[in-house]
């Protein structure tokens, strides 16, 4: 069998788990106590709000309101996705799926949260991968220094403390004690000249930092112990003792075999970034895809949660399919028995 | 050499610092003085009222969508896009009481330049009354039979039955007027895919749509077809949602990011520390919302299955007005007030609040805690302790009442603090929450809403639009009692029924003078509190917060907190 034959199975299969999670996810949300019409005040009379919900298709029975979301969800959406694209017609003009909340679609919203999300978790996880990596292989190749022991002390510290304290901390440091920073993020703020570019990164550095700090230090510990474990290896010595010197011991003979458990957790970790940081999001207003999946949850308007949840699951499994990809990349005797 | 090296990089680094320090405090988020930002924590998702009747998206549309008629701070309705407000001394609400007639203002315009007519008052009313829209506000239009436009300026409201209070439809921030001509393709069916008008309607008010972003922000430019000249004073507005009330109130009381923050529901310490900093000042208003107890009069025992708290089965205990009186007299409301809201509370012993000439004395006892009368009269209604174990009872019945509310961290300190008390005069509590998506929700599959009423005992809030509260003290009748027959929907949580109450109630639905009805509402008020159905706690204000240097700011309880915003500006320093 071929790699790219077994890459060709792993997307069919990653096809049947879509469709499973799809199932899961809007059972999961139908049994869930919980009523969209508790936001409406109760000066609204019970049988308006009884108007209200046929309004919003929720007198169909269950299995009607899967099967037009799924038909929505795999059809209307990409062909309305290509007709923007394309200006063809391909859609239709067909009901798309719409927020309860809003009444507009889910997927106008999603893309209205996805530019700030992108600049600030995105830009975050780059910061925060592109600190981890050093870090971890120059611990692991001077391990049990003084760098070491410090590299440890801070990454661990760095991990325990949650974003809502980090972040209210930096607030009452930089906005509210020294002033030089914004606590909240403008989102309808336009990059156009060099000015605009310097107010951008003035109000994503207190973020950005809240949230890179995690990442690094997640990262930099799985770096540290991936590239230790290969340090000690026979081939390593060998290499060593061939004379080798030491830079290109480290970065031929040990970084490529220890990237690959790395790698997997940078890719599983992407998804993540997509799915905004519903804490740091929160704290910076920076409203972002983990805002409107927390508002949205509290609002119970369900078409956003069950929406937003199952791009998630997408992310998920092609990350999961990167990392399979990029694994064999780095080593050819993966996937090779297939 | 080396060291003279070294002063010099070291100084050119601290003039760098300083000055990178300098450009730093220079731009620190201060907003430009042309631009009002307002947070509003609650991050507006649409801007038709129509579509949804939360508050933060019908005060957001009234940024833009304005009625007839607004209801000014002191409860007294104003003429708004209407010359003056029609009544019968000056003609505008006919005889019978069947008609009303409103006169568009001369010369009114929508923002996009075009005429504002009495086309577009009718349209308004068919668009929510309109079959298959689901619209939030249609009993705001309960009672129109039609509405007809005579000439351009003029809207004559028919109502099916004489109507003393016609002020309901196109008053106040739930029923604005929408452009006919915007508005009219999204009448259903068409309606699902309006997106792009709900969330930029066009409109009279002072301020028009730029940017919206749904459950983000939204950027508002001033109206340059505004109707008073020099105004609105700000040129722009962005309007931004996200976050809690705390990141709100520090925006606008620490960090001076923001010059106005809506709906500051943050412990009363924390609130007032954070506004001791001087940059900014705490709004608040008193309206009708009001945090009280109501009380099962029947029995919520699951033995009675489907007729589970219906009224074929009386409550056992509270049933008895003694110990609803003696459950009443055992509450210090001054203690909830000041644990729960502070300055935004106050101490009530009703429940309708205000309009001030509607709320009754009648029930003033309540304001002070009287722990040794309700004991004396648990024991006169033959509740005691036979068993020594600090719980009364009766008959072999213990007074264990169960107690239940939705989950926020004020409503669990009620809670914890009730029970303390009532444990005083030997009444047993066993406290539950529920999720307010859920408790408040109208689910008949869900046991746990609080239509239901699976418990003895139960606390929320509720309040009216507007200032007449005849619809409002409907919700008591019998008929509103929910039911396994009506799939428990229905108002009348205690499932009070009493004659006499409807009575009044229809009454006052034909009560024509305004001293009537007062006495109307002060009676039908006066006859839920003082038998102790429902226990009145506390009259919740809005509260916002203001920077120091804005003016104008007229914090209204009954309107939009944005009513008269277009005369907002910055107090000149």
């Amino acid at each position: 069998m071929t790699p790219g034959s077994g890459l060709l199975g792993g997307a069919g299969r990653a096809s049947v788990t879509l469709l499973i999670f799809a199932v899961a996810i809007f059972a999961l949300m139908e049994l869930a106590p919980g009523d969209p019409m508790a936001q409406v005040p109760l000066s609204v009379p019970d049988e308006v709000k009884q108007e209200m919900r046929r309004a919003l298709g929720l007198g169909e029975p269950a299995y009607v309101r899967f099967g037009l979301w799924l038909w929505q969800l795999c059809v209307i959406e990409p062909l309305t996705g290509l007709d923007a694209l394309l200006g063809t017609q391909l859609a239709g003009g067909q009901s798309r799926i719409l927020s309860w909340q809003a009444r507009a679609p889910v997927m106008q919203i999603v893309a209205s949260h996805l530019p700030q999300t992108l600049w600030v978790v995105g830009l975050a996880y780059v910061v925060g991968v592109a600190i981890a990596l050093p870090l971890g292989i120059c611990q692991a190749w001077r391990q049990h220094s003084v760098f070491d022991r410090a590299g440890t002390a801070v990454t661990m510290l760095a991990y325990s403390v949650p974003p809502f304290l980090s972040g209210v901390v930096l607030i009452a440091v930089f906005s509210v004690w020294l002033g030089w920073l914004p606590s909240i993020y403008d989102t309808t703020h336009r990059v156009e000249d060099w000015s605009d570019l310097w107010v951008q990164a003035r109000q994503m550095i207190l973020p950005v930092a809240v949230l890179s700090i995690q990442t690094t230090a997640l990262i930099a510990r799985y770096t540290r112990a991936a590239v230790l474990e290969n340090l000690r290896m026979d081939h390593v010595r060998t290499a060593r003792s061939k004379g080798l010197s030491e830079a290109s011991v480290l970065a031929r003979h040990v970084l490529r075999q220890s990237m690959i458990p790395v790698v997997t957790v940078i890719a599983l970790g992407l998804p993540q970034v997509f799915g905004g940081a519903v804490v740091t999001e929160q704290i910076f207003l920076v409203n972002g895809l983990g805002h409107l999946l927390i508002s949205s949850i509290e609002a119970n308007d369900l078409p956003v949660v069950r929406t937003v949840t199952f791009l998630m699951a997408v992310l998920i499994v092609l990350a999961n399919l990167a990392a399979d990809v990029t694994c064999r990349l780095l080593d050819p005797r993966i996937g090779a028995h297939d | 050499m080396i060291i003279k090296r070294a002063v010099a990089v070291l100084s050119a680094v601290s003039i760098l610092a300083i000055s990178a320090t300098e450009a730093l405090a220079e731009a620190s988020g201060k907003p430009p003085d042309d631009r009002l930002t307002i947070v509003s924590w609650q991050a507006p998702s649409t801007l038709n009222p129509y579509l949804s009747a939360g508050a933060k998206d019908v005060e957001a549309a009234s940024l833009v969508l304005e009625p007839l008629a607004r209801i000014a701070p002191d409860g007294q309705l104003v003429a708004w896009l209407a010359e003056e407000i029609p009544t019968r001394a000056n003609g505008g609400q006919s005889a019978d009481l069947k008609s009303l007639t409103w006169r568009l203002r001369d010369g009114l315009s929508w923002s996009d330049g075009s005429a504002v007519t009495a086309q577009d008052v009718a349209f308004t009313w068919r668009y929510c009354t309109a079959e298959g829209l689901g619209c939030a506000q249609a009993a705001k239009f309960d009672g129109i039979e039609d509405i007809e436009t005579p000439d351009a300026r003029t809207a004559v409201i028919r109502f099916a039955a004489p109507r003393p209070n016609p002020y309901s439809a196109f008053v106040g921030a739930q029923s604005p007027i929408l452009q006919r001509a915007q508005f009219a393709p999204c009448l259903p069916p068409q309606g699902t895919d309006c997106a792009t008008v709900n969330f930029a309607p066009v409109g009279t008010g002072p301020f028009m749509v730029a940017e919206f972003r749904p459950n983000d922000v939204i950027r508002l430019a001033a109206n340059p077809q505004y109707r008073t000249p020099a105004q609105p004073v700000f040129g722009e507005v962005v309007l931004k949602g996200g976050g809690d009330a705390e990141s709100a109130a520090r925006a606008v009381f620490q960090t001076g990011e923001a010059d106005y923050a809506t709906n500051l529901q943050l412990a009363p310490d924390m609130l007032s520390r954070m506004a001791g900093g001087g940059t900014g000042v705490i709004e608040t208003a008193f309206g009708p919302l009001v945090e009280y107890i109501s009380l099962n009069l029947t029995d919520p025992d699951p033995v009675h299955g489907p007729a589970r708290a219906t009224p074929a089965h009386p409550h056992p205990v509270l049933s008895d007005a003694r110990v609803r009186k003696a459950l009443s007299l055992a509450l210090d409301r001054a203690a909830l007030v000041e644990i729960g809201y502070g300055a935004a509370g106050r101490v009530t012993c009703n429940i309708v609040v205000a309009p001030e000439h509607f709320a009754s004395t009648a029930n003033d006892g309540c304001k002070t805690q009287d722990i040794e009368a309700a004991r004396a009269l648990l024991a006169e209604a033959g509740w005691h302790d036979s068993d020594a174990d600090g719980i009364r009872d009766k008959d072999g019945r213990a007074l264990t009442l169960s107690f239940q509310t939705s989950t926020n961290r004020v409503r669990q300190d009620f809670q914890a603090i009730i029970k303390h008390w009532w444990a005083q005069i030997g009444v047993g509590t066993e406290l539950r929450n529920i999720n307010a998506s859920v408790f408040f929700g109208s689910d008949p599959a869900s046991p746990d809403t609080f239509q239901k009423f699976h418990a003895d005992v139960q606390m929320f809030a509720s309040m009216f639009d507007g200032t007449d509260p005849e619809a409002f003290l409907r919700n008591w009748r019998c008929d509103r009692i929910p039911s396994p027959e009506n799939g428990w929907q229905g108002s009348n949580i205690p499932r009070l029924c009493d004659a006499g109450y409807d009575a009044l109630t229809d009454r006052l639905e034909h009560a024509a003078t305004p001293q009537e009805r007062a006495g109307l509402v002060r009676a039908l008020n006066d006859r839920l509190v003082t038998d102790h159905v429902l226990l009145p706690l506390v009259a919740r204000g809005r509260v916002s917060g203001r920077a120091q240097g804005l003016a104008g700011v007229e914090i209204n309880p009954w309107d939009s907190e944005f009513w008269n915003i277009a005369q907002w500006h910055r107090r000149a320093e």
